[in-house]
């Protein structure tokens, strides 16, 4: 990564901090130990799965408003706030520019996403205290994983949007993308249903949108099953393939425009 | 080598949502900035100032023709490392201290990590910030962002420094001090070029200036080679409160003040005018010469004064250049 990317990215890292986003870690961290209590007392035998389907649902969803909101305003804000004049006007490159605030970006979601592993993981401990640890506990990082790889492809969405259209618009496509994309294999199993131009579409849609039911193995971890190896490595090349494909769109879409 | 070559720049922008029309920001533009100028930029607002300084900063793609900046194009990162530059009402990082946000530009403009601190306490110091050096930027006044954008313009020792109304938001005291900080430059051997419609600080500063209106140049030469175009005035005092019949045709302003009448006037109506006051038994007080400056050639050159004889014929007797395009 070359030393301009770095320090963009350091300086979106600090502005996430300064502006309190990860103040949300308090919120989780209250809320996950006040369920896993209250989950203590009402539920029987199935302590465990609802703490990990809560735990991961919220962290997930921290992650995703997180990602969304902070990600459209990345580079439109930066035009509004005419604070990217003084830094275009340096020898940085625009993709360099992109690149830096999508490594800020995603450095923030992580570091967010560790702090609230820790919440989970606290979670499952008060739990177990009555039914020890399970080794199949281990995989819950394994869904962590997957779902920082469902935040890195959205944050490269929002930027992507960000790139060339208003704030609200990119939350807007950003949000529909990420809901549609969590359906994306029912869409996949209803293309191979219909038939004709109607079946091209879907299918074309289907394989467009970001596959986040793929990333998605809340339910298998929380009954304790494990995933395959190649799962792991398909899912992180996809994230990977797909980020990349987002980010070179918003860097040919970002190099070409003019700013007023 | 010449700091700053702009040869037939001009912009047009699309503007409405659905029907898209032109309109145009900047008529092809030619202008050659020297090294170790001090160069003003002059126009009212919507001139087509800011739309010249964001092509050559590479913020907005011109629709036709090219510039180069030390003999190096636009998108060239070696020339963006030799530039500073100061937007208009510029904004920071307001979560930043002074101090981080000079870092931080320091950093992409490539100064060693080994200089920086002292480079960071040396500029501060010299835009009088050295004691909110560890501020936020939030709680900073207009005047007091308008330093740290001009502290960030020169941190990593530029050649060329451009300023986009650097005065803007400033005090009486704080201009001063802009005004000696871009001399300051200068004698360093660096080249300014800075846009203003604040004539007196153009007036005191440059050693050339452009004038645009509406996107087109309108002239370019040092500050006394285009006023040598205007017609020379004088400024005549009486007793009175009254005009003589027949001043009034001669003269282009009068002023009543308690029993005293003053009338601006071109020279070559003076000895009329003069004729006209002593048969009307006019007590004449002064008459005085009217220093020719920046302002009156700049009102000609927007059509706001009738004074200016001719501008094409005026610039060629002298040795400014004064370039007036007709509208394609």
């Amino acid at each position: 990564m070359s030393a301009r990317i770095r320090h963009i990215a350091a300086n979106t890292f600090r502005e996430a901090v300064r502006d309190r986003v990860l103040y949300n870690l308090i919120a989780f961290a209250l809320l996950l130990t006040g369920a896993a209590v209250l989950v203590g007392q009402i539920s029987i035998n199935i302590e465990r799965l609802v703490v990990i389907h809560l735990g991961l649902t919220a962290v997930s969803l921290f992650g995703l408003v997180i990602a969304i909101f902070i990600g459209i305003g990345l580079v439109s804000k930066e035009i509004d706030k005419r604070t990217l004049y003084t830094v275009l006007s340096r020898p940085v490159k625009r993709w360099e520019f992109i690149a830096g605030k999508f490594f800020g970006l995603t450095g923030t979601l992580v570091v967010n996403t560790l702090c609230m592993a820790v919440g989970v993981f606290l979670a499952l401990w008060y739990v177990s205290l009555r039914h020890q640890m399970l080794a199949s506990d281990a995989w819950v990082l394994l869904a962590l994983y997957f779902i920082v790889l469902q935040f890195v492809i959205i944050t490269a969405l929002a930027l992507f949007f960000s790139s060339f259209s208003s704030p609200l618009l990119s939350a807007v496509f950003t949000f529909s993308l990420f809901v549609i994309g969590s359906f994306s294999e029912d869409l996949r199993g209803f293309a191979k249903m219909a038939h004709g131009m109607a079946g091209w579409l879907i299918t074309a849609v289907a394989y467009i949108v970001p596959n986040f039911s793929a990333l998605n193995i809340i339910n298998q971890v929380g009954q304790g099953q494990g995933v395959a190896p190649q799962l792991i490595a398909y899912n992180t090349a996809y994230a990977l393939v797909y980020t990349l494909a987002v980010l070179a769109g918003a860097t040919l879409i970002f190099d070409r425009r003019s700013l007023k | 080598m010449a700091a700053i070559e702009i040869l037939q720049l001009e912009k047009v922008y699309s503007v409405g949502f659905w029907r898209k029309r032109p309109k145009r920001a900047l008529y092809p533009l030619d202008l050659v900035v020297e090294e170790g100028e001090i160069f003003g930029f002059l126009g009212p607002n919507g001139a087509g100032k800011t739309t010249t300084l964001k092509m050559l900063m590479g913020l907005v793609f011109p629709t036709a023709g090219s510039a180069r900046i030390l003999g190096l194009e636009l998108d060239d990162p070696r020339m963006k490392a030799q530039i500073g530059f100061l937007p208009e009402q510029p904004y920071f990082y307001d979560y930043l201290t002074a101090v981080e946000l000079l870092k931080y530009y320091g950093r992409l403009s490539g100064v060693d990590e080994k200089q920086l601190v002292s480079r960071v306490e040396a500029v501060l110091k010299r835009v009088a910030l050295e004691d909110a050096a560890h501020l936020q930027l939030r709680k900073f006044s207009k005047g007091m962002l308008q330093r740290v954008g001009i502290a960030q313009a020169i941190l990593h020792d530029p050649k060329v420094v451009f300023l986009d109304e650097p005065m803007s938001g400033l005090d009486p005291m704080g201009r001063r001090e802009v005004r000696n900080l871009i001399e300051g430059l200068k004698a360093e051997g660096k080249t300014v070029f800075f846009s203003t419609h604040i004539l007196s600080d153009a007036e005191a500063l440059c050693d050339r200036v452009a004038i645009v209106h509406l996107g087109q140049l309108r002239g370019v030469g040092a500050v006394e080679e285009l006023t040598a175009g205007v017609r020379a005035q004088v400024e005549m005092v009486w007793a009175g409160t009254s005009l003589p019949s027949g001043i009034s045709a001669l003269v282009a302003e009068t002023h009543a003040a308690g029993d005293t009448m003053r009338a601006i006037l071109p020279q070559e109506e003076q000895d009329a005018a003069l004729d006209l006051l002593r048969r009307a038994g006019a007590r004449l007080i002064s008459v005085t010469p009217v220093r020719t400056s920046l302002e009156d050639y700049f009102l000609a050159q927007l059509g706001r004064n009738p004074s200016l004889d001719n501008p094409t014929e005026s610039a060629k007797e002298g040795s400014a250049q004064l370039t007036t395009f007709g509208k394609p």
